[in-house]
């Protein structure tokens, strides 16, 4: 019976996420065409001749509407078009080379965040007001307040540039150049996941259900990984949800500071360079992916929350 | 439950990850600070460096700025890309270290009489890299295929002085009715609409770069890719990965191969300068594109020997928009601003980077033209405050009814400080309370076109190719750079005389007499010359400075490091 709840709740979501996308498409669309500026405005202006060959080339001659629904035909293929501005690319090769970096990069990190900072804030909530609690929750809160493009640049100094243990940027897929990044990546999230997991933490070892636990003599350690920590983590899990989406699509700081080849410079040079294709393709695909990460959450939710149950909705 | 076993299973695989990473033997270079000297140059007889003196890997490691947007020569037009492409390639004329004007593929060719007709005789014994002879018909083929309108591009106006190509560019004529001729296998003809002196030097950029006919034919907009592309130059595109690196490798078909020294050449995209800066110092490039400008004295003091300060052809200036309140027939007021610039401050405390003042627009350098310097250019700093409180006052502005005005700019921080200063500047000396804007970069561009906002912008021009005209055609009457509304038809005779003029000393004189002009109508508020600056590993050398900021690979070497030297012994 839950099973079945599960499977129509999934497959209803999936039918809702083609409506989502269409509205994401259609402001996206207009919301870059209305930018001031295009695609091929220079300083150095073209002359008009070359600038009707090239409007010509990329449909941009036509009426808007008529390149929007050009534009939706060609989604539906799964075709993003060439890239205004990498013109030897095309949208989909660019994501398709530029996500499996931003992923594993961004997926490295949101794993480790995870491990440390439930460990830590568990930890913390054990010794509740305690030197333990009070050093380890200020760090989280150090971590939280000092923004990534000072992290970075100070790894980089002592790590790279003065001990010489590792590369000071760049990409080739070896772990020597992930390592850093993943740190500045995660240090932030590790901050919150553990301040999440000891808040709640806090909350659930007061419960009554665990006041039985410890009554009938559960040893400490079954009590916390058995009945605590399952419950205590569900705010982090909702919080993962956007955290991984935001983390494997690449953040712009990260890749400008250590020259990785991720997905989300192409957010901030699509716009600046008024890349239409490249704007909408990255604008897509993000979209997709938080509705794919977000409707795991849900179903992670419903399996660690018995009190959730999809088909109590209906 | 099984989380938390897998939870130390992780948290043990990290600490051992990551303490692998402190005794782990890297490859990535060596930090700046652990390096040592080169070994001297010592240079054979016939000005090559001695075998004895090169080190054993030559691989250049050039960091360069954004991503290129292609590799196709034709549509490439970004600075980047033209970095690349100059080692890919090569044209009918091409460029020495010091950036002369050498024969290319051309041996050597005929000007005629009127200017206006270049008959070019090609090397009878070049090759493409895949071992296809090259001749006369891959360039007619491809300055055709740059200036076809199928082919879209931008950078083809660059061709334009090639008589017909505006008709070809608009579909009007077909590609065959360019002024281009094929006479025999190894000699053609290129006719021009009138002379034009720098046009052996457009000959030299990208889009004048000769493309295989069999390659783009095979692959069509891919040909430029990776293990597909076939090029002239002294190297071959080996691999590129997008944003990661771009890997070039010895060509040896390419004609002068035997000379070229550098095996293989990385260029990495540095989208960030500072981490550029510490990419340079951690040892994993030899050659940076830039350096941040906040840095400029730190790396002064502790890298005196790597950072290179060389003039660049371009101008920083501002612009005066002409047709609107306050500025239009106010020539005084204009005047005014102009002087109450300290340029000094400027280049020495704001942006330190041993930029030249300017007074004019053409920055010295260019093909040996030398700018006009008006008469204020000599006064101190004073005597032009002096004239321009005079001239504010006559103006119809004083303390008491002070000017109000708007200084925008396309968002950056370099711009931000020189705006804040002129302003501090236009405050103390005039008492002008200055706003100022700023934008991102195509909206300010829009504003500047339309000429109805704007009063002082941010304007700036960093030139094609080597000659004045380049930035004195920015204010011909109705051209579309001109955003400053300018309109001077003494002007603009005189540069119409300089397309037509054949003699070099007298196209000088008429390009001077019309800079004189515009600079007497007070336009622009010169502010510095452009300078290029980058940090080059000591070790790597054949290249030297010049105005135009091209530095083909092939005439740079790695010289071997001292320790290395040593173990080696010495022969005599």
């Amino acid at each position: 019976m839950r099973q079945e709840g599960v499977l129509r709740h999934a497959a209803m979501r999936f039918l809702g996420l083609i409506p989502t996308l269409l509205v994401l498409i259609t402001i996206a669309f207009f919301l870059i065409r209305m930018a001031p500026g295009g695609p091929f405005d220079g300083e150095k202006i073209l002359p008009p001749e070359i600038r009707a060959n090239l409007d010509a080339s990329y449909h941009l001659d036509e009426p808007l509407l008529q390149q929007y629904f050009r534009y939706l035909g060609q989604i539906i293929t799964g075709d993003f078009g060439p890239s205004f501005q990498y013109k030897d690319w095309t949208v989909n090769e660019l994501i398709a080379r530029g996500f499996p970096v931003s992923a594993t990069v961004g997926g490295l990190a949101i794993v480790l965040a995870f491990v440390l900072g439930t460990l830590i804030g568990t930890i913390a909530a054990l010794r509740q007001n305690t030197a333990v609690d009070y050093s380890v929750m200020g760090v989280a809160m150090l971590g939280i307040s000092i923004p990534n493009f000072v992290v970075a640049p100070l790894l980089i100094l002592g790590v790279a540039v003065y001990a010489g243990w590792l590369p000071a940027g760049g990409w080739d897929g070896s772990w020597q150049r992930m390592v850093l990044p993943v740190i500045t990546l995660a240090l932030p999230a590790i901050a919150y996941i553990a301040r999440l997991t000891r808040g709640s933490m806090i909350e659930v070892l007061h419960s009554n259900y665990i006041r039985t636990a410890r009554a009938k003599g559960l040893p400490e350690r079954l009590v916390i990984l058995r009945h605590a920590l399952r419950p205590a983590i569900l705010p982090v899990i909702s919080y993962m949800g956007p955290a991984t989406a935001a983390l494997i699509t690449g953040s712009v700081v990260i890749e400008r500071i250590y020259s990785i080849p991720g997905l989300g410079s192409y957010f901030v040079q699509g716009a600046l360079n008024r890349d239409y294709t490249l704007v909408m393709g990255v604008v897509v695909f993000y979209g997709i992916v938080i509705i794919v990460l977000n409707f795991i959450v849900d179903l992670l939710y419903a399996w660690l929350n018995p009190r959730i149950r999809y088909d109590e909705a209906q | 439950m099984i989380l938390p076993v897998k939870t130390k299973v992780l948290l043990a695989c990290c600490l051992v990850w990551l303490a692998a990473c402190t005794d782990q033997e890297n490859d990535f270079g060596r930090p700046l600070e652990q390096r040592t000297q080169p070994v001297d140059l010592v240079l054979l007889e016939d000005g090559r460096p001695d075998p004895a003196v090169l080190a054993k890997e030559q691989v250049v490691r050039r960091g360069n700025g954004e991503e290129p947007e292609t590799l196709d020569p034709h549509l490439a037009q970004g600075i980047p890309a033209a970095h690349i492409l100059r080692d890919l390639f090569e044209g009918l004329t091409a460029e020495s270290a010091e950036g002369e004007l050498v024969p290319g593929a051309a041996l050597r060719w005929n000007i005629s009489r009127d200017a206006r007709t270049y008959t070019f005789y090609l090397r009878r014994d070049l090759f493409w890299s895949n071992g296809d002879p090259l001749a006369a018909d891959d360039f007619v083929y491809s300055l055709q295929r740059a200036l076809s309108p199928e082919t879209a591009s931008s950078a083809a106006r660059t061709l334009l002085p090639i008589q017909n190509a505006r008709e070809v560019l608009a579909g009007e004529l077909p590609v065959e009715e360019l002024g281009i001729t094929l006479l025999d296998e190894f000699t053609m003809q290129i006719t021009l609409t009138g002379p034009t002196p720098y046009f052996l030097g457009l000959l030299a950029s990208p889009v004048a770069y000769p493309v295989n006919r069999k390659n783009v034919e095979e692959f069509g907009d891919q040909f430029s890719k990776a293990g597909q592309l076939v090029s002239n130059g002294a190297y071959v595109l080996k691999d590129w990965a997008p944003r990661v690196s771009i890997e070039l490798e010895k060509n040896p078909n390419y004609r002068e191969a035997g000379l070229t020294i550098i095996e293989r050449v990385i260029y990495s995209p540095t989208e960030d300068r500072s981490a550029e800066v510490k990419q340079f110092r951690s040892g994993a490039l030899d050659w940076t594109n830039e350096v941040p400008n906040n840095q400029f004295q730190w790396l002064q003091r502790h890298y005196p020997d790597e950072l290179v300060v060389s003039p660049w052809m371009g101008s920083y200036f501002f612009g005066f928009n002409l047709t609107q309140e306050p500025f239009i027939d106010n020539p005084s007021l204009r005047m005014a601003l102009i002087l109450a610039i300290d340029r000094q401050i400027i280049t020495e405390k704001v942006t330190q980077f041993g930029e030249m003042p300017s007074y004019a627009l053409v920055p010295t350098g260019i093909d040996g033209y030398v700018p006009f310097s008006p008469e204020y250019a000599d006064w101190s700093q004073e005597e032009r405050d002096h004239e321009a409180g005079r001239l504010y006052e006559q103006a119809g502005y004083s303390e008491e009814r002070p000017l109000q005005v708007e200084i925008r700019y396309n968002t950056s921080d370099n711009n931000k400080k020189i705006a804040l200063a002129v302003a501090s500047m236009w405050k103390q000396a005039l008492g002008v309370n200055v706003t100022l804007v700023n934008e991102e970069f195509r909206v300010f561009l829009q504003n500047r076109e339309q000429k109805v906002i704007t009063q002082v912008f941010k304007a700036g021009w960093v030139s094609d190719y080597n000659d004045p005209y380049s930035f004195l055609e920015l204010f011909l009457t109705g051209h579309r750079g001109n955003d400053y509304g300018y309109s001077n038809s003494t002007f603009d005779a005189l540069l119409d005389e300089v397309g037509l003029e054949r003699v070099r000393a007298r196209r000088e004189r008429l390009m001077f007499e019309a800079e004189r002009v515009l600079m007497s109508d007070h336009v622009i508020i010169p502010i510095y010359t452009y300078v290029t600056k980058r940090l080059v590993s000591p070790r790597l050398r054949g290249w030297q400075n010049n105005v135009m900021d091209h530095h083909p690979t092939r005439y740079m070497f790695m010289l071997k490091s001292r320790e290395s030297s040593e173990p080696a012994g010495d022969p005599q």
